[in-house]
């Protein structure tokens, strides 16, 4: 074990100073996010896939019933997407920091140069890569299996992609926050998942949303997922369904209110609370 | 006289140091000084506030009084170009299981281009060229330890922190993990080194402290630690085949009385000094 001399231009009188590139350091940290997603089969199947799983045994088995004058897979993929959209926001983000905060990966790279922001633009970067991904393959499943329409019209797109862009962007905002709650990286899959299975339960992804008590449609109106899912339901099925939802319409305004309030707290919470290391050793 | 900031001996200076958790102090009026290009070794009970003064000295943790510089700088107040100068191997190995030897190299290079090791270069250095391709995961213990050691060099720091380097590591490996400090060393990179193997500082630092209940007790080259050339030695030879033991503060003197009364040679003579280890269990009142 030994290293070579040193260039003579980098002995300590004249060490330049460190000019590595935000982008080089960015680019590497999104490389290092997507090898290590992509190298956990737990993550590719219950994050990523899970939500097109679902989607495939809901409208196989409920296959040829309706859901009013949609079939049911058109009624049901709203749902799953926005089921999609927490997963790989909010759990992904809120399993994943806690662990790496717990093994000692997050701590290691506070002991670098690495500009912090630079671990959170790879965080982000690896939600919206395997976000955009699922959100492709699920609109791929439903259309070319069970020909469900594609989004009519701009206006449609455009609130696809305004509600997508604010589930996202809160999900993983109150993910960061969230990575905090976890007291090992070892307990953080079993305090995450539950929060986010109850959060679909109420929020009537996996039914519709009429037949959830209104008690439990109240606490599901505090939490960003039961108004995702009310966005896209007002993309993908008909004006006519404003109708059934229990407010009789989409209520886009207080939709884009509660999911941007939820991105402020999300950031607040996570400026206030992040740590680099665990609280284990004194 | 030039202006030019020009950088003294001094790599480390600490004075006064404290640190409290809750009532308990961990740190309770600590002064160091760590010569620039000195590998300087930290010893101390656990619990005697060897980690948290190094935490401190990283720039991981706050003080609640006291002065501290690393490289002339307060690490609470150390940008990135400090960040850039300092080498860190924390004490328990960050997992990052699923990328191997050479991603994780590669991904740490790039924080210090342009000055880093050539990745390679220092997966050779640290005996990790089989494992190159491996995942971290499948690593045995002490090569994860030498992947440790290849993400805390590889910026080719100017001062590197070891804390427990060596936990884990075969005889072999460990007597190659010192030929690598030393040659660090040799090019003039500070070490503060941290470690329960006696013989690891015995081989390696320049100079010992010894740190107890948050206090450095004593300071003090390996050899000459705690007095340890003065310290009475203990004399052993064969008389009759039977073993026999003599303390004394004047072994010479003893020794050549000896001579005198056999033969030519002594029999199974030996005289010996503490060892570090007996002097270090000394110090920190170890009651062994």
């Amino acid at each position: 074990m030994t290293l070579t001399q040193r260039d003579p231009g980098t002995t300590r009188a004249a060490r330049p100073p460190v000019r590595a590139s935000i982008p080089a350091i960015v680019a590497s940290r999104v490389r290092v996010e997507l090898l290590t997603f992509l190298r956990v089969r737990d993550q590719v199947i219950f994050t990523f896939l899970f939500p097109t799983i679902l989607f495939l045994i809901f409208a196989t088995v409920f296959g040829d019933d309706q859901a009013g004058s949609v079939p049911f897979a058109q009624y049901f993929l709203p749902g799953m997407i926005a089921s999609g959209l927490l997963l790989v926001s909010f759990q992904n983000l809120a399993i994943t920091i806690a662990m790496e905060r717990s093994d000692g990966t997050l701590k290691r790279l506070a002991g670098t140069p690495m500009p912090p922001a630079a671990y959170f633009a790879g965080k982000i970067a690896l939600v919206l890569v395997i976000g955009v991904a699922q959100l492709m393959l699920l609109l791929t499943v439903a259309k070319l299996g069970y020909d469900v329409p594609l989004p009519s019209g701009a206006q449609r797109w455009a609130t696809f992609a305004w509600v997508s862009a604010l589930s996202v962007a809160s999900g993983t905002l109150a993910g960061i926050a969230f990575s905090s709650v976890p007291k090992t990286g070892k307990s953080a899959s079993a305090v995450v998942t539950p929060v986010v299975l109850v959060l679909q339960f109420i929020s009537g992804v996996f039914f519709a949303i009429g037949d959830v008590p209104p008690w439990m449609r109240r606490v599901s109106e505090i939490f960003p997922l039961k108004w995702t899912a009310q966005g896209l339901r007002s993309v993908f099925l008909p004006a006519s369904y404003a109708a059934e939802e229990p407010a009789g319409s989409w209520q886009h305004a207080p939709m884009a209110i509660v999911l941007v309030g939820w991105c402020i707290l999300g950031l607040v919470l996570s400026l206030r609370t992040f740590r680099w290391s665990g609280q284990e050793q004194r | 006289m030039t202006t030019t900031t020009i950088t003294t001996d001094t790599a480390i200076r600490v004075r006064g140091l404290r640190k409290k958790y809750g009532d308990t102090s961990a740190v309770d009026g600590l002064d160091l000084d760590v010569r620039r290009g000195e590998v300087f070794a930290l010893l101390g009970p656990n619990g005697s506030g060897k980690t948290t003064t190094t935490e401190i000295l990283e720039g991981y943790r706050r003080r609640d009084a006291g002065e501290v510089e690393v490289l002339g700088v307060d690490p609470q107040t150390g940008g990135r170009d400090w960040r850039a100068k300092i080498g860190i191997v924390l004490q328990t190995s960050a997992s990052s299981e699923d990328l191997t030897v050479a991603e994780l190299v590669r991904s740490f290079a790039v924080f210090y281009q342009p000055r880093s090791y050539d990745e390679a270069e220092v997966i050779a250095a640290v005996g990790l060229q089989d494992s190159a391709n491996v995942r971290a995961g499948k690593l045995s213990g002490g090569q994860r330890r030498r992947l440790d050691v290849a993400l805390g060099i590889v910026g080719k720091p100017e001062i590197l922190f070891l804390d427990e380097p060596t936990t884990g590591f075969d005889s072999q490996a460990r007597r190659d993990f010192w030929e690598l400090i030393r040659s660090l060393a040799a090019e003039g990179t500070t070490v503060l080194l941290t470690t329960h193997y006696l013989e690891e500082a015995e081989q390696l630092a320049d100079r010992v402290g010894v740190i107890a209940a948050g206090r450095l007790v004593a300071l003090d080259t390996p050899a000459q630690l705690g007095g340890r050339t003065q310290a009475a030695a203990t004399v052993h030879w064969l008389e009759n085949g039977i073993a026999q033991a003599v303390q004394t503060a004047t072994p010479g003197e003893f020794v050549c009385g000896l001579a005198g009364r056999f033969d030519g040679e002594i029999p199974g003579l030996t005289v010996l000094r503490p060892t570090l280890e007996d002097t270090y269990l000394r110090l920190v009142g170890d009651p062994v």
